[in-house]
C-alpha cells in the first residue's frame, strides 16, 4: 500500500478522483445557478440554505476546498515532474499531428481557471464571509439574486467570466474523459458512448454558466 | 531529390550537442530513410568527416532499433511505420528534414542519434516474464484453453517492439504505453495470472525509478506507435496496479 501512495499511477488516481469530485460540484453549482434565470425565488431559497446550513458550511465546504487544493497542487507537481523527464527539448516537435492541443496544455488552462477562482472567491465567498462573520448583517433570504445581478453589471467582469469558462470547457474536454482512463475504466475504450457523454457535458455546463452571466448582464 | 538535413550531432554522452545542417543531393524516392542516411554517411566519410551515428538492425520494422525523431514525429510522418520502413517518396524535392534522437531523461544520448534504451530492458526484467519449471515436465502452453478474444489482445500487446516511440512522442516522456503493453501481454493469459500482482507492482516501480514522466492521456503514444499498441493497455495496467496494491 505504501508503494501505491508513492507511485506515478497513484498520482493519476488522485488527479482523476479529485477532478471527478470537482465535476460533481460544478454540476451542483450549475443546477443552483440556473434557477437564478428560471426560478429566482428558488435561487434565493437554495442560496440561503447553502450559505447557512452547518453541514454545507462546516463539512461540505472544507471538503470542496480540500479537493480543489489537492487537484491544483497535484497538477502543478505532475507538470514539474514531467518537465524534468525531458530536460532537453526537441528542436522540432509536431504535437498537433498526434494529440489535441488541450490535452498537452492542461497546465495552462488549469492555471487560468485557478486565477479565475481567485476572482470568483473574491466576488462571492469573501463577500459571504464578510456579511456573516466580520461586518455581520441580519439574515436576508432575498439578497442573493440582486447581489448576483450586481456582479454581472460590469462588461469587463462578464468578459473575464466568459473567457474563463471557455478555458474551463477546454480543460474539462480532456480532463473529464481522461479521468476514466486514469482509473482504468473499461468503458472509456469500449465504444465511444462515455467519451461523447463527457465531451457533451464539458461543453454544455460551461456554456450554461456563460449563458447565466450574459443573461444577468443584459437583463440588469 | 535534393534535401537539406538538419541533424543532431553529439560526440558522446557528456558532450554538448548541436544541430548541424547538411545538403544532400541524388536522393531517390524509392530509397528507405536509412539508405538516405547511408548515402549521407558515405559522403561524410569520403570528405574525412565523422559519419552520423544511428541505430539500426533488421531494417524490416521488427527490431525497434532505428529510432529517429523526423520533423518532430517519431519514425517520421507515416503512421504504423518504423524509420527503416519509411521511404523517401514521403518527402518532396527541396524539403528540409530535421532529425533528432529520442529526448527523455531515461533515454540518455550515447552519440548523435543513438540513445541508451536499457531503461526499457530493466522494466522488462522487473516482471515481464512467466516463471516456468524447466525440468522437462513443463506443461505445453497450447494445452491451456485461452479465449480467442483474449489471446488476440495478448498477441497484439506482445507486438510492441520496444522502440521507444511512445516515450519520444509523449510530451511528458512517459513510458506507460510500453510498460502497459508488457504487463497486458501476460495479464490477459492464464499463464500470467499467477505472478500478475508482483509483475505489475515491480514493473511500475521500475518505470518510476527510471525517471519517465507521468501519463496525462494525450494519446500521442498510440498514434505514433509503429505497431499500433492501444491505450486500452494503459487502462488495463491502471486497473491491475490498483487491484495489486489494494487487494494483495
Amino acid at each position: 500500500m505504501s508503494a501505491l501512495v508513492k507511485s506515478s499511477l497513484a498520482r493519476k488516481w488522485v488527479m482523476a478522483l479529485s477532478g471527478l469530485f470537482l465535476v460533481i460540484f460544478l454540476t451542483q453549482h450549475f443546477v443552483i445557478n440556473i434557477t437564478s434565470v428560471i426560478a429566482p425565488d428558488t435561487f434565493n431559497e437554495w442560496s440561503h440554505f447553502m450559505g447557512y446550513n452547518p453541514l454545507v458550511q462546516f463539512v461540505a465546504q472544507p471538503i470542496l476546498i480540500g479537493g480543489l487544493i489537492v487537484h491544483f497542487v497535484m497538477g502543478i507537481v505532475l507538470d514539474i515532474q514531467n518537465r524534468k523527464a525531458r530536460p532537453i527539448k526537441y528542436a522540432k516537435f509536431s504535437g498537433n499531428s498526434n494529440s489535441q492541443w488541450v490535452s498537452r496544455n492542461m497546465i495552462i488552462t488549469g492555471l487560468v481557471v485557478l486565477a479565475f477562482l481567485g476572482l470568483h472567491m473574491y466576488d462571492f465567498w469573501v463577500h459571504e464571509m464578510t456579511v456573516k462573520y466580520i461586518d455581520v448583517q441580519p439574515e436576508d433570504a432575498t439578497r442573493y439574486l440582486p447581489e448576483l445581478k450586481e456582479k454581472f453589471v460590469s462588461p469587463v467582469r462578464v468578459g473575464i467570466y466568459v473567457v474563463s469558462f471557455v478555458l474551463l470547457a477546454l480543460h474539462l474536454w480532456h480532463g473529464f474523459n481522461s479521468s476514466f482512463q486514469s482509473m482504468g475504466a473499461k468503458a472509456i475504450n469500449k465504444g465511444d458512448g462515455l467519451r461523447k457523454a463527457t465531451y457533451a457535458w464539458s461543453v454544455l455546463i460551461p456554456a450554461g454558466f456563460i449563458f447565466i452571466a450574459l443573461y444577468h448582464h443584459f437583463t440588469h | 531529390m535534393k534535401l537539406t538535413l538538419k541533424i543532431w550531432r553529439q560526440a558522446g554522452p557528456e558532450a554538448k550537442g548541436k544541430m548541424v545542417t547538411y545538403p544532400l543531393d541524388g536522393v531517390d524516392g524509392d530509397m528507405s530513410f536509412l539508405e538516405m542516411m547511408d548515402i549521407l554517411n558515405e559522403e561524410l566519410v569520403n570528405k574525412g568527416e565523422e559519419p552520423v551515428e544511428f541505430d539500426h538492425d533488421c531494417r524490416e520494422g521488427i527490431c525497434g532499433s532505428c529510432n529517429m525523431m523526423i520533423n518532430g514525429q517519431p519514425h517520421g510522418p507515416q503512421k504504423l511505420t518504423t524509420t527503416c520502413q519509411l521511404h523517401m517518396r514521403k518527402f518532396n524535392d527541396g524539403d528540409t528534414i530535421t532529425i533528432e534522437p529520442w529526448r527523455a531523461a531515461a533515454f540518455p544520448v550515447i552519440k548523435d542519434l543513438i540513445v541508451d534504451r536499457s531503461s526499457f530492458d530493466r522494466i522488462q526484467q522487473a516482471g515481464a516474464y512467466v516463471s516456468v519449471n524447466t525440468s522437462g515436465n513443463t506443461q505445453d502452453a497450447n494445452s491451456i484453453p485461452v479465449e480467442k478474444e483474449k489471446a488476440d489482445e495478448a498477441f497484439h500487446s506482445a507486438t510492441c517492439i520496444g522502440c521507444g516511440a511512445c516515450v519520444a512522442a509523449c510530451k511528458n516522456a512517459s513510458a506507460m504505453l510500453f510498460t502497459s503493453a508488457k504487463v497486458s501481454q501476460y495479464a490477459l493469459l492464464p499463464q500470467g495470472e499467477v505472478e500478475a500482482t508482483k509483475r505489475v507492482q515491480d514493473m511500475v516501480r521500475q518505470m518510476d525509478i527510471e525517471g519517465f514522466g507521468n501519463c496525462t492521456n494525450t494519446g500521442a503514444c498510440m498514434i505514433e506507435c509503429p505497431k499500433g499498441i492501444k491505450l486500452e493497455n494503459i487502462a488495463r495496467m491502471n486497473r491491475e496496479y490498483l487491484k495489486a496494491e489494494t487487494v494483495s
